[in-house]
């Protein structure tokens, strides 16, 4: 894994990308940071992070398109498949490289609050906290983009396809407000969501039969809460989707100024999932 | 020691190793022999652990590839059929990576590299970017990458593939030098390779095993028994008389060419003396005479073809006894050459 973590960090700062993407963050961070704090005196640098986040929607799919595609295009995944290397090792390698690259722009961001403390008052702990939500929500999305970089050997359908979801994350709280709030609603929601697993779980697998079991052990368990208590489905669906909204968390912390727990985890298990995913997808290719 | 045991792996319908079986000794230069598509590649992926398959196992050393899969790769060094380099990286840089990756020993690390970059005779290009390499200098870096660590078995996919004569050469008396010590594994399309480098050869044609021997005893089962070969000075009609009056002479085909004779003739037993003293009576100078004898390429060509008929008639050859063998050969040679137009 270090070697591996060595050289893709190496070849990030080799290359274009590693130094493109920490001057195009910096310098986002930097206009909102004169913007909102210098110029309209706002004393939460988190306010200006908030406004920043777009910015990722765009640079993450950069930085993450070629991690495993161009691998897998280059052939060179032959080399470190058949070393004396385990896949998680690869894929963790390439993951700690990106967070590694995504870190060296927010370290120059965490003199901002320091700016502000020297003028005035700041709020540093609030800052600090917000700065580590927008590295763990980068963290994420930068594990969306690894996931599709893994499901491709282009990088342009890599780039276009994190962008694409990585979309779908931002308007998450929008598209979330449009789904039926009634009991019926949530339990067609809750199948099609159950069908949706049964799908990946059928693709990790190639098992019918277990994705028959979770299929049908899935719906009796709704179904049969459903008729228990069909009440409670009311708005059970965009409550529950809600509770996944990415930016909802960061929001605690820039908006609301509280260290949300609940969004940290949140963060963290959404990276652990797609950073299995990938290994999986990686392994499963060799029995393609 | 590889062994592998009725190994399988299907790309949907299409089979791409059929029930493969072998078993690579120590010290062996192994040679995987076979047209384009007959699954040489995704055999060595396969016993590489790059890829996994259908059905069987692979043992490197003892351990299995799928089971033990760390154990097995560190006993294996491996050249893919694309060299996987890293073209942002300086041959230097690159072979420290595949160092570290290879979990070598950090103090030997430097010697190692040393010995590798002269073995390979890169010493020159060792700050070069691989990016600027040519061809035949990216086929070595692989091949330094691949003998990195002087791992115990070495599996070269088509090592010469692509380069000039010059550097064949050089690639090949460098896995000469490397079979004294290690077990080589390697793949080819081109004959010659094989047989000036290999101790046994396996050939596959569609997935399967058509033949697993030396180069000679292959060459020999398929020897023409008392075929000969003979060019004669003098016409055909008083050739052809001479050969006649010989005892057990079976058959004789003589053509003129000019003011000689070429012939084919086979005969029960060792006729050549006979024909010798025979030919010095009449005064016909024997300008040349030698025993016909099927080539590996010939073997191959008949193994590999298109033609499933040929191929297992050639297959069957290999079972039989050479003396049978030898009268059947001529047909199947007719009937099977100039098929692999890359050979």
């Amino acid at each position: 894994m270090k070697a591996i973590y060595k050289r893709e960090v190496q070849s990030y700062f080799n290359s274009m990308i590693g130094w493109m993407f920490t001057a195009a963050l910096t310098a986002f961070i930097g206009i909102y940071f004169m913007a909102y704090n210098l110029f309209q005196g706002d004393a939460y640098f988190s306010t200006a992070l908030g406004a920043t986040l777009f910015v990722l929607m765009v640079l993450v799919p950069i930085l993450t398109m070629r991690s495993m595609a161009e691998e897998r295009r280059s052939r060179t995944d032959q080399l470190l498949l058949t070393a004396p290397a385990s896949v998680t090792a690869v894929v963790m390698g390439k993951y700690l490289a990106m967070l590694t690259v995504l870190a060296c722009p927010l370290a120059i961001a965490c003199l901002c609050p320091l700016i502000i403390h020297f003028n005035g008052t700041a709020f540093l702990l609030s800052d600090y906290a917000s700065i580590l939500a927008f590295f763990l929500l980068g963290a994420a999305e930068i594990a969306v983009g690894l996931l599709i970089s893994a499901l491709t050997e282009s990088q342009v359908l890599s780039a276009v396809g994190t962008f694409g979801l990585l979309l779908v994350l931002y308007l998450w709280d929008g598209l979330v407000a449009y789904l039926p709030s009634t009991a019926g609603g949530s339990l067609a929601g809750l199948l099609v969501i159950l069908a949706l697993v049964c799908f990946l779980v059928n693709a990790l697998s190639s098992n019918w039969k277990v994705t028959a079991a979770v299929f049908v052990a899935g719906a009796a368990a709704i179904i049969g809460g459903y008729i228990a208590a069909s009440d409670r489905f009311a708005g059970l669906l965009p409550d529950m989707l809600g509770r996944f909204s990415l930016l909802g968390a960061f929001d605690s912390f820039s908006v609301d100024h509280v260290f949300d727990v609940r969004g940290i985890l949140l963060y963290l298990s959404l990276i652990a999932l797609l950073v299995f995913l990938t290994v999986q997808v990686v392994q499963k290719r060799r029995w393609n | 020691m590889i062994e592998v045991k009725n190994l399988v792996k299907r790309y949907g319908n299409h089979c791409a190793v059929d029930h493969l079986s072998f078993t690579v000794e120590d010290g062996q230069v192994f040679g995987l022999l076979g047209p384009n598509g007959a699954g040489k590649s995704t055999t060595m992926n396969i016993m590489t652990g790059y890829l996994a398959a259908t059905e069987g196992d692979v043992l490197i050393q003892g351990h299995n590839i799928l089971e033990e899969p760390e154990a097995a790769r560190k006993c294996v060094g491996y050249l893919p059929e694309i060299p996987p380099l890293y073209p942002d990286m300086t041959v230097l840089e690159y072979l420290r990576f595949c160092a570290e990756l290879k979990k070598l020993p950090a103090e030997r690390r430097k010697e190692d590299l040393d010995e590798v970059l002269s073995l390979t005779h890169l010493n020159g290009q060792a700050e070069r970017l691989i990016r600027n390499l040519s061809k035949g200098y990216r086929q070595r870096v692989g091949l330094a990458q691949a003998i990195l660590g002087f791992p115990p078995i070495i599996i070269l996919d088509e090592p010469t593939v692509g380069l000039d004569p010059k550097q064949v050469v050089e690639i090949r008396s460098l896995i000469r030098h490397l079979a004294k010590e290690h077990t080589v594994l390697l793949s080819s399309h081109i004959l010659s390779e094989i047989r000036a480098m290999c101790d046994h050869v396996l050939i596959l044609r569609k997935g399967k095993v058509m033949a697993c021997d030396t180069p000679e005893a292959l060459e020999e089962k398929l020897s023409a028994g008392g075929a000969l070969e003979l060019s004669v000075r003098g016409s055909a009609e008083a050739v052809r008389s001479t050969v006649l009056t010989v005892d057990g002479i079976t058959s004789c085909e003589a053509q003129q060419e000019g003011d000689t004779v070429k012939m084919m003739i086979s005969a029960d037993g060792d006729a050549r003396e006979a024909l010798f003293y025979a030919f010095a009576q009449a005064r016909q100078p024997i300008l040349e005479m030698r025993p016909k004898t099927a080539t590996l390429e010939e073997v191959f060509l008949d193994l590999t073809d298109e033609d499933d008929a040929v191929a297992a008639q050639a297959a069957a050859l290999l079972a039989d006894t050479p003396d049978e063998a030898a009268v059947q050969t001529t047909d199947a040679e007719q009937e099977g050459t100039g098929d692999e137009s890359d050979l």
